[in-house]
């Protein structure tokens, strides 16, 4: 292997002893070494995708110190490596859940309107950069960007717009948001008080994971620490007031983007996971009160092994560390749920057809590796959002592989294989080898601030990209099987009209909404942020009061401070 | 020119965080040999022509990937000439699709490099066209 392949740092890679048995001996001396000097393999070295060396073949001899009833565990038991239920798909599939989110929120709301009516079973909304950011679609800020990655809502009233005919006890919804998360939750909540909603009865899930954002996707506002007291302040008002609600989901997705490796993304975002434990307990929660609504959400990419060993390591890792380093009593505190996206990253623009191809392939990783819930990318979205067409078709690969494929007759198929067996062993040895290391700068917030998982990703998206120009990794249509071509599909283009429509919608709320209660809204929680009160009560008042995102925003922004990424070196 | 080693601005307009391909290619043209200076997130147009301008840059780079290019990259042209510093080459790269390509070069953009480009191309289009 050249040091290219070798994304990951020594400690991902470390082989492990491999004791081989006589008719191994045999085997090779006799039948293959014969055949490889008559016949040389392709290579001399053969990684996964993200570099860790992957052996001709594997034997009961590696699975030696493979226990089952310790390391796999029957499904629904701990450590769960099988997967958390006990039945798993053949009780009921994964939840069928296309992020959706463009221009303004009518768009949007007639976009989550057809996805239901296509037969998917759950809602994941898309938010577009200045309402990621806190800003109102009428900020000079948001100049160029209302409405293009993802729904503009600046107010209650687009929220309202948005939700508008939905069944909110019945659906669960999904929605992309960070930094801003405290706020966007409680304008859901705040309509589905209105629609006379069940809060104890309503569920769904915010993104609300900040350390993946100073990690990779980097769409902070606030410092770490104000921004992680958001997050516990989210995590507690949720596990007493809206039990069903999953508070947040812990993100690899963005981490492995962003260019880092499998074990990376794994390590990274489990530990992730650990930090907001931690701060809860110190915040003065037990364990077992909120853990049971902690999820994840990981990425799935081309190597369709490499994958499913990351999930099933990932149930075994995460109950591990809950049952013995954090103490949890409660068995539901120890689940790692998860939702699963594609792989946005491995989208070419080339020959973009050639992504349903790649989008089904890391589909089946997630549904092999027992996801709870999918998104699956569309053909297009290495050139824009979805067109209607396109996500119809990337639906329906998730309906094919769930009633056609034969896959979801039985639980954990891999299971057993010698590969994905030792793969699985080797993941989580990896993962444990950087806990060690992130314990050792001081937690997970630390390790951030001295820029360690930042430059560890870095450092992978460089190897990988080195060795895309050199060939050794190949990408059809794009440094191999390359042709020459007019892109042969149409994207969606978001027009200027919705930033003009949602800044006279702004314009109109301002003037007609009771601008004194908003100001004592806003005055109360600014307040209350300079204490150490939960600040979801004060949010949802400023909230029912039509106060806007980037008015809360600017509040706490005075109180908290911005923060600026360390300079790039 | 050759008594010198180019200096670039990479830069990341907009409110978006994907820095991946920034960053990567921040560092091929410095293993190019180049020295760079790279502004970190969320600059607005006039945060890069000023750092443009201060840091005497024989190029700059543009990582845009959020759909916002068309109303952030002519206004970085505009204020490039109007600070006189039209002999700065613009390069952009990131999500552009082909048929704002155009638009964007006649407002002032040199080369627009779409999704799949190599580092490679980047450099060797950067050596070839610094004045």
């Amino acid at each position: 292997m050249s040091d290219s392949r070798k994304m990951g740092t020594e400690h991902e890679t470390e082989p492990s002893a491999h004791q081989p048995s006589a008719s191994e001996t045999r085997w090779a001396e006799t039948v293959l070494k014969p055949a490889l000097g008559s016949a040389p393999e392709r290579k001399e070295q053969f990684t996964t995708l993200s570099g860790v060396p992957v052996e001709r073949l594997y034997t009961p001899s590696d699975l030696a110190d493979l226990e089952y009833a310790r390391d796999l565990g029957d499904p629904g038991e701990y450590p769960f490596t099988r997967g958390i239920h006990r039945t798993m798909y053949r009780g009921r599939v994964w939840t069928m859940r296309q992020f959706s989110g463009f221009g303004s929120p009518e768009d949007t709301n007639q976009r989550l309107h057809y996805l239901l009516k296509q037969g998917q079973t759950g809602l994941s909304i898309a938010f577009d950069l200045p309402t990621l950011m806190g800003y109102d679609s009428d900020h000079a800020l948001a100049e160029g960007e209302v409405g293009k990655c993802g729904v503009a809502v600046s107010s209650l009233a687009d929220m309202e717009t948005l939700l508008g005919g939905l069944p909110l006890e019945q659906v669960t919804t999904s929605m992309t948001i960070n930094s801003p998360a405290a706020i966007i939750w409680a304008m859901y909540l705040a309509v589905a008080e209105k629609s006379g909603a069940d809060l104890k009865k309503i569920s769904g899930t915010t993104q609300n994971d900040i350390l993946k954002e100073y990690i990779a996707q980097k769409e902070y506002i606030f410092p770490p620490k104000p921004s992680m007291r958001l997050v516990v302040d989210t995590i507690v008002y949720g596990a007493r007031e809206v039990p069903r609600w999953n508070p947040i989901s812990i993100s690899g997705y963005h981490i492995r983007e962003a260019g880092s490796t499998a074990v990376q993304e794994l390590a990274f975002t489990l530990r992730d996971g650990l930090e907001y434990v931690e701060w809860v307990v110190r915040g003065g929660m037990g364990v077992d009160e909120f853990a049971p609504r902690l999820s994840f959400f990981f990425n799935a990419h081309n190597d369709l092994f490499e994958e499913v060993a990351k999930y099933r390591a990932a149930r075994r890792i995460w109950a591990r560390v809950m049952r013995e380093r954090v103490g949890a009593q409660n068995p539901r505190s120890w689940l790692c749920r998860f939702h699963t996206q594609t792989a946005g990253c491995s989208l070419t623009a080339q020959q973009p057809y050639n992504n349903v191809v790649r989008t089904t392939i890391q589909a089946l990783a997630a549904v092999l590796g027992g996801t709870q819930s999918l998104h699956t990318n569309s053909l297009d979205e290495a050139w824009a959002l979805p067109t209607e067409e396109a996500v119809t078709i990337a639906l329906r690969t998730q309906q094919v592989i769930a009633h056609e494929s034969g896959i979801t007759n039985t639980v954990d198929p891999l299971a057993g294989s010698y590969f994905v067996e030792k793969l699985t062993q080797e993941t989580e040895r990896a993962c444990c080898r950087y806990f060690d290391r992130i314990d050792a700068l001081g937690g997970m917030v630390a390790a951030i601030e001295k820029g360690f998982p930042q430059k560890e990703i870095h450092d992978a998206a460089y190897a990988y990209q080195q060795a895309v120009e050199r060939k050794e990794a190949v990408i059809v249509g794009v440094n191999d099987f390359v042709t020459e071509e007019e892109r042969p599909i149409t994207i969606l283009v978001i027009d200027e009209n919705v930033a003009r429509h949602q800044r006279q919608k702004l314009e109109q709320l301002r003037k007609q909404r009771d601008n004194s209660r908003v100001q004592a809204t806003l005055e109360a929680l600014a307040s209350a942020a300079t204490t150490d009160a939960n600040l979801m009560p004060y949010i949802l008042e400023s909230v029912r009061a039509y106060a806007t995102l980037g008015e809360m925003c600017d509040v706490l922004r005075r109180v908290f401070g911005t923060y600026e990424e360390p300079a790039f070196r | 020119m050759t008594d010198r080693r180019i200096r670039v601005l990479v830069a990341k307009p907009g409110l978006d965080g994907h820095d991946r391909g920034a960053k990567i290619v921040a560092r091929a043209l410095r293993d190019a040999g180049m020295e760079v200076i790279y502004t970190g997130l969320r600059q607005t147009p006039e945060m890069i022509v000023s750092a443009a301008l201060q840091e005497d840059v024989d190029a700059i780079g543009i990582s845009i990937l959020s759909g916002a290019h068309r109303t952030i990259v002519p206004r970085i042209c505009e204020l490039l000439r109007a600070e006189g510093l039209e002999d700065i080459l613009l390069v952009v790269g990131g999500i552009v699709p082909d048929e704002d390509i155009p638009e964007l070069k006649k407002a002032g953009v040199a080369e627009v490099f779409q999704p799949g480009a190599s580092t490679g191309q980047i450099v060797d289009f950067i050596q070839r066209h610094v004045r």
